[in-house]
């Protein structure tokens, strides 16, 4: 399976190995920095690339690439995943997962991979498995290993990996018992340029943060479980019961975890929480260009909408751009040329816009191209779907737990405005 | 050797130089005044000495700057031997660290290397699971030839461990070592047949792994084990999902016939409400047609359908190819919604994805035609993931949503990155061929983006149009000629060579235009690229020999050109055309055919998906991905046109149906092959639910509790049923007393029924008597005994008739291996006292509140484990004793109640992996109502 793995970082320097079987010579990541060269953009290297006698499969998060060598055969999704979940691991562990992160932690980076993968397999990907093998390091620990020489390596042997419920630690011991479950929603959507919905989807997640002491067996039911789709579970969710019932029951993991993921089909047409208005106009003739920028609420059930962010590439024609916030800051890069404007919150009574003019390049023939204006947003207290917790039972467990919910909304990686660009004679 | 030694230390001292910047910067200006070589030594030295002094934090830090060093890929090699004297540490950081550098190197050091393998042997036999398991782990990591013999005698031993997790281990060894040494692999085989056999989950996804890597041809290995794999599938740990997925599609695809006949489309709509009742197979609904699928083969799409769900994307990839490969076709579509999840997912999740539904799309289009509207283009996604959503948008296009499809394409075209947009016009070509209703249409679109500014955008236009109009050589004369007057604007290559090309080809339909432009390339011909310079001299062919009376200096002009071109593919074809057009003594009979050769009617490209042919890779692998064969890559067969023989499935003997029971005349209720999988199943449910923590095994009490085996023979009619009665053996006190009782339910009467090879064949059993005849329906009784040797591992022996014989296993549980002992709570407290420390295995457990009682706590664990109560004066204490059968080793269990249902359990006994056992068996009846 994977042999082994190079961690390259953005100016394509090597900063890990790590081999599982016999040691691959760093040569072979030649042919990945060739791809890399090809590619005009980091994410357009492609994930599986072949070279004579091995195959490269890479990810590429927080700009750096995890690059596994594979030599036979497997599935590359397998791989894919793998590699992401080592890179949630080392998030986890170490909060960021940048070169430095994993540079000062270099032996506890060793130390997990060597547990995750045996020969190339793996082996406890479980993050509650890890930590009890292997101790995330806090400031507090090491400071107190490098005074007390103690180790951030368990001393106990882990016995979840043994038991029928491998997520969950045994012995776990809380003073305040509490279980709270985040609904975040986020929104993927194109607009057309005239505003009218091309396509949206809702794209849902119940994170949830339990710390309960004991076995605690937990259901969770929903007002309107209908409206979830698609879904897919954490291990410990019984499957039979959510078919039949349509009630999460579950023994929860100890700590934070991902209990459910679901989609909100596209078939009920989902409503965007805002609006943008934009004029964009050339003159012929002349080298200025108008731009005008306004945005609004959109059904929001009186929720406000906050850290709005609207970024935009302009044509690449555009040589500057003076513009007039209403509200909030806005940069251009010149040479990027991409607009970002930092709006805040939307103020139904003001409605903020951002106007000015744009300067092309002397000559320039007029662009005929349309931009793409992509909004981020944030809504609290409000699930878009409509989505509904009824209610939280705990069975197994005598004490009363303290629960809570949250609801938000936010933007997916893409709500997409096509713009369109008037080009007047 | 000298050499490489040589070599290794300069190695090694560049390396100790560079960690020793990175790591002390402070006496860096002491080792510039020594100059660097000496410098280095020291460094080394500096690490060696860590290693080798008294001091646990020094040595630590030492093997954590080695480990530094490793990871940044230097060489640490020097540092062999002083490192390698620590693998014996008690720190079990250090431990590790050294784990990690030995694993690294032994492969290089193989001398020094050995110097730790007794280190391992010793811990592979250790109490401690985790501790044999992560021996046998390093211990067969270390690639050095020698110990080969050492690790297979280390895996055999751990294939038949107690520990599952240590099974497991011997799992990964057994790949470790076929790629050592695979000579190996008769032996391996016969490991992964037994492992394959273990009912854990834990084991499951590791030994098909290994069967994979070492026998994946072995499908016979496979045929007793299918059901159970089938059964178990949804408890494995989600990696080993994977691999178990990917082999049994293969299985299946040798084993079963196809689902695809006529018949069973044609079936499609009245099958389908019956099988998402999800209920079990109606034998009587299937017989009237004429495709009946093996239940085998329903049993596997059913019980890999809840994965779908799962959140690991290879999960659901995997069971989305094992129903594209297996399911009857109208079933396929249940993975569409699945699949369209995954694209939600990250960028290179995505890819793979879309590469599948790419390769899927071409031949089932409407399995994802509801979900078009997700492969829509975002601006934010990488090139390769738009292209790939722009295949497969092509794809799903027909009559009815082609506008919608071209209407999206139009704002693809003025995308601002413009490969994107090019792969667009593409795009939108193929759908211009492939329906012909809106051919015109995305002409006459391509036609307008001539004008368009960018000069991509314009030469992909011009391509595509060039093979639209070789599709559709009619009245196009309008269209050449408003390219050839863009060609003057035009400068990519390929695009201009596509205007010379139609041109030359349809110069009669632009009798006017085709010599100008002709005379336009004469003029600028030597400046041009090869490409265009080659189609220069096509035209002049053409024109040549339709028009010659105008061409014929021009034509001659570009051949002289051509003939000293530097490049010799020119050069070539100038030489060639010059004796095919121009009539000389030399060119003889072909140059009467010229025409027909230059303007022969050619056949119009076909423009069609990069996917067509991949579905003939498996999906979902990395074959597929890359299209082309990867090594290592498992062809999937076809269907047999014949099933092979179903019953290799059967087994015959199934032991764990494991029944609580206070009644000992329970009859065997009667079992079909149907029931078959139902009780499997219940078996495969029991287990969840002790996961679950509440379940209502054990729930009954009586002294007289025995735990019930049944066993049952399929292919004969002779059913035996075993119980532990709980009595000392008659025939000697080592022996565990077994109680069988056999019942015939055939037709005829069964003889001599007597027990026949066992195995180990070092086993000693007290045989019953040759049962001499068998009525039908009639049952006796017999007694044995059993010698364990107190171990639980199953007693293995053959249950002969005259005719036949069957193997049968007794596996005891491990309370059935005690005896009572009687003693008084003084003797008792003394036992304890000199059983600790290593002999004392104790746990915390909440029991169930209706357990929380004495009487209840005897009643459980006398259920459990056939041990005598000790009268006891303190209230919160019950305490039981017994000994072992064979050995007669002390099991003392004592239990202390602690407040709110909490308990302190513990046993002492010198046998500690039964009491690690027997902890469990206990814990367990305790915690459970």
């Amino acid at each position: 399976m994977i042999h082994s793995l190079f961690l390259v970082n953005a100016s394509g320097d090597i900063f890990l190995e790590k081999h599982w079987k016999s040691v691959v010579s760093r040569s072979v990541c030649d042919y990945f920095f060739e791809a890399q060269e090809r590619a005009t953009e980091p994410e357009n290297v492609p994930p599986v690339i072949p070279t004579p006698h091995h195959y490269l499969i890479s990810v590429l998060r927080h700009r750096i690439y995890f690059v596994a060598v594979i030599q036979s055969e497997v599935p590359p999704l397998f791989v894919i995943e793998f590699l992401h979940r080592v890179v949630d691991t080392f998030q986890d562990y170490f909060g960021v997962c940048t070169e430095a992160a994993i540079k000062d932690n270099v032996v506890v980076v060793y130390e997990l991979l060597e547990e995750m993968l045996d020969n190339g397999f793996p082996l406890a990907t479980e993050s509650n498995i890890l930590k009890e093998l292997i101790k995330p390091p806090t400031i507090l620990r090491t400071m107190v290993n490098t005074i007390t020489g103690s180790t951030n390596v368990g001393e106990q042997l882990p016995t979840g990996q043994l038991s029928v419920v491998p997520w969950r630690r045994t012995g776990v011991k809380y003073t305040n018992n509490e279980a709270y479950f985040d609904v975040v929603e986020e929104i993927d959507a194109i607009i057309d340029k005239s505003g009218s919905t091309i396509t949206a989807e809702i794209q849902g997640v119940i994170d949830a943060c339990v710390k309960l002491t004991g076995m605690p067996d937990l259901t969770l039911s929903f007002m309107n479980p209908r409206l979830l789709d698609d879904v897919s579970f954490h291990p410990c969710v019984r499957f039979k019961r959510w078919e039949a019932e349509r009630i999460l029951s579950f023994i929860p993991p100890d700590g934070n975890f991902r209990l459910l993921s679901y989609h909100v089909s596209s078939q009920n047409l989902v409503a965007i929480p805002v609006y943008v208005k934009h004029n964009i106009t050339f003159r012929e003739g002349s080298s200025q260009g108008r731009f005008d920028l306004t945005l609004g609420p959109k059904q929001t059930m009186g929720k406000a909408v906050e850290s709005v962010l609207v970024s935009s590439q302009l044509p690449r024609g555009v040589l500057n751009a003076n513009l007039n916030p209403s509200q909030g800051t806005y940069t251009f890069d010149p040479v990027t040329k991409l607009l970002s404007w930092d709006v805040g919150k939307i103020n139904p009574q003001k409605l903020p816009s951002l106007k000015g003019t744009m300067s092309l390049q002397a000559g320039a023939s007029k662009p005929d191209e349309n931009p793409t204006i992509n909004i981020q947003f944030k809504i609290q207290q409000m699930a878009i779907s409509g989505l509904k917790v009824n209610r939280l039972d705990m069975y197994g467990e005598k004490y009363k737990p303290f629960k809570g919910i949250k609801y938000m909304t936010k933007a997916g990686k893409s709500v997409l405005q096509r713009m369109h660009i008037v080009n007047c004679k | 050797m000298s050499t490489g030694a040589l070599y290794n230390d300069q190695g090694g001292a560049e390396a100790a130089v560079e960690a020793g910047q990175e790591s002390t910067p402070t006496s860096s200006g002491s080792g510039a005044a020594f100059g660097l070589f000496s410098a280095d030594f020291k460094k080394n030295e500096d690490l060696k000495e860590m290693l080798e002094s008294s001091k646990e934090s020094l040595k630590l830090e030492a093997m954590k700057r080695i480990v530094g060093l490793i990871a940044k890929g230097k060489n640490a090699s020097e540092l062999f031997p002083a490192v390698v004297k620590n693998v014996a540490s008690k720190n079990i950081e250090l431990k590790k660290l050294v784990y990690v550098y030995l694993v690294r190197y032994a492969e290089e050091q193989q001398d020094l290397a050995l110097l730790s393998i007794s280190t391992f042997q010793r811990a592979l036999k250790d109490p401690n699971q985790f501790i044999r398991a992560s021996a046998l782990r390093v211990l067969s990591s270390i690639r050095v030839p020698i110990i080969v013999p050492i690790m297979m005698l280390a895996i055999k031993e751990a294939a038949a461990d107690l520990s599952p997790y240590v099974r497991k281990t011997s799992a990964h060894a057994i790949q470790k070592l076929f790629s050592l040494d695979a000579d190996q692999k008769e032996q391996l085989i016969e490991v992964i047949e037994k492992l394959l056999k273990d009912k854990s989950t834990l084991v499951a996804g590791s030994v098909v792994m290994a069967f994979e890597e070492v026998c994946p041809d072995r499908i016979d290995l496979i045929h007793k084990n299918y059901r159970k794999l089938c059964n178990l599938l949804v408890d494995v740990e989600e990696w080993g999902q994977v691999v178990i997925i990917s082999m049994l599609t293969r299985y299946a695809r040798t084993q079963f016939t196809s689902p695809w006949k006529e018949g069973a489309m044609f079936d499609e709509n009245n099958e389908k409400a019956f099988y998402e009742s999800d209920s079990e197979e109606k034998k009587g609904h299937t017989e009237e047609k004429p495709y009946i699928m093996d239940p085998d083969h329903r049993l596997l799409l059913r019980n890999t359908k809840p994965l779908l769900q799962s959140r690991n994307t290879a999960v659901v990839m995997s069971v989305a190819q094992l129903y594209w490969h297996l399911a009857p076709k109208h079933e396929v579509s249940i993975v569409t919604k699945s699949l369209v999840r995954l694209l939600r997912s990250h960028r290179e999740v995505q890819y793979i994805v879309l590469q599948n539904i790419a390769t899927m799309s071409i031949q089932r289009k409407g399995m994802f035609e509801p979900f078009m509207k997700s492969f829509y283009v975002r601006s934010t996604d990488a090139t390769h993931i738009k292209t790939l959503k722009l295949e497969i948008l092509t794809n799903l296009a027909n009559e009815a949503n082609i506008s919608t499809i071209l209407r999206e394409f139009q704002t693809y075209v003025k995308s601002q990155d413009k490969a994107f947009a090019a792969a667009t016009i593409q795009a939108i070509g193929r759908c211009a061929t492939n329906i012909s209703e809106v051919t015109d249409t995305c002409l006459n679109g391509l036609v307008l983006l001539l004008s368009n500014r960018d000069e991509t955008v314009v030469a992909e236009s011009v391509v595509v149009i060039k093979k639209l109009l070789q599709t559709q050589p009619t009245q196009h004369s309008e269209i050449i000629k408003h390219m050839a007057k863009l060609f003057d604007n035009i400068t990519v290559p390929m695009a201009r060579a596509s205007i010379l090309w139609l041109i030359g080809e349809y110069c009669e339909r632009v009798p006017k235009i085709a010599p100008d432009v002709l005379r336009k390339m004469a003029k600028s011909f030597t400046a041009e690229e090869d490409i265009v310079k080659l189609q220069t001299v096509n035209l002049a062919a053409k024109l040549y020999l339709t028009n010659s009376k105008q061409t014929k200096l021009l034509t001659q002009y570009i051949l002289n050109l051509g003939k000293y071109d530097q490049n010799y593919d020119i050069r070539d074809r100038t030489r060639f055309i010059r004796q095919l057009i121009v009539p000389s003594e030399k060119s003889g009979a072909l140059n009467k055919y010229a025409r027909r050769i230059l303007l022969a009617p050619k056949p119009a490209p076909v423009l069609e998906s990069s996917f067509k042919d991949r579905d003939r890779f498996q999906l979902g692998t990395l074959s597929h991905s890359l299209n082309s064969k990867a090594t290592g890559y498992q062809e999937l067969s076809d269907w047999p046109a014949v099933a092979p023989d179903q019953s290799v499935r059967n087994v015959e003997i199934i032991e764990a149906v494991k029944e609580w029971t206070p009644t000992v005349g329970k009859t065997k209720q009667p079992k079909s092959d149907d029931k078959f999988y139902s009780d499997d199943e219940d078996e495969k449910e029991e287990e969840g639910s002790d996961s679950s923590g509440s379940e209502d095994s054990s729930s009954s009490s009586s002294e007289g509790l025995f735990m019930y085996f049944t066993m049952q023979m399929f292919s004969s009619c002779l059913a035996a049923k075993y119980h532990f009665p709980r009595q000392p053996c008659l025939y000697q006190p080592s022996m565990v007393a077994v109680q069988v009782i056999l019942s015939n339910s055939s037709d005829h009467s069964l003889e001599e029924i007597h027990i026949g090879d066992r195995s180990p064949a070092s086993l000693s059993i007290h045989c019953f008597n040759t049962i001499e005849r068998l009525e039908p329906e009639a049952s006796v009784t017999v007694s044995m005994g059993i010698d364990f040797s107190d171990s639980t591992q199953a007693a293995n022996f053959q249950l002969c008739t005259k005719e036949d014989q069957f193997s049968v296993s007794i596996q005891p549980a491990v309370g059935e291996l005690l005896m009572p002992s009687s003693m008084t709570e003084q003797d008792f407290c003394k036992e304890q006292g000199k059983l600790q420390g290593m002999n004392e295995t104790s746990a915390t457990i909440t029991m169930e509140t209706a357990n929380a009682s004495s009487q209840a706590i005897s009643k459980q664990v006398l259920s459990v484990a056939n041990v005598g109560v000790v009268s006891s004066s303190q209230n919160n204490f019950s305490r039981f004793a017994g000994r072992t059968v064979s050995s007669g080793a002390l099991v003392l269990v004592s239990l202390e109640l602690k407040e709110s249902s909490t308990a302190l359990l513990t046993i002492n006994t010198e046998k500690t992996v039964m009491a690690s056992m027997l902890l469990r068996d206990i814990k367990q009846a305790l915690t459970q109502a």
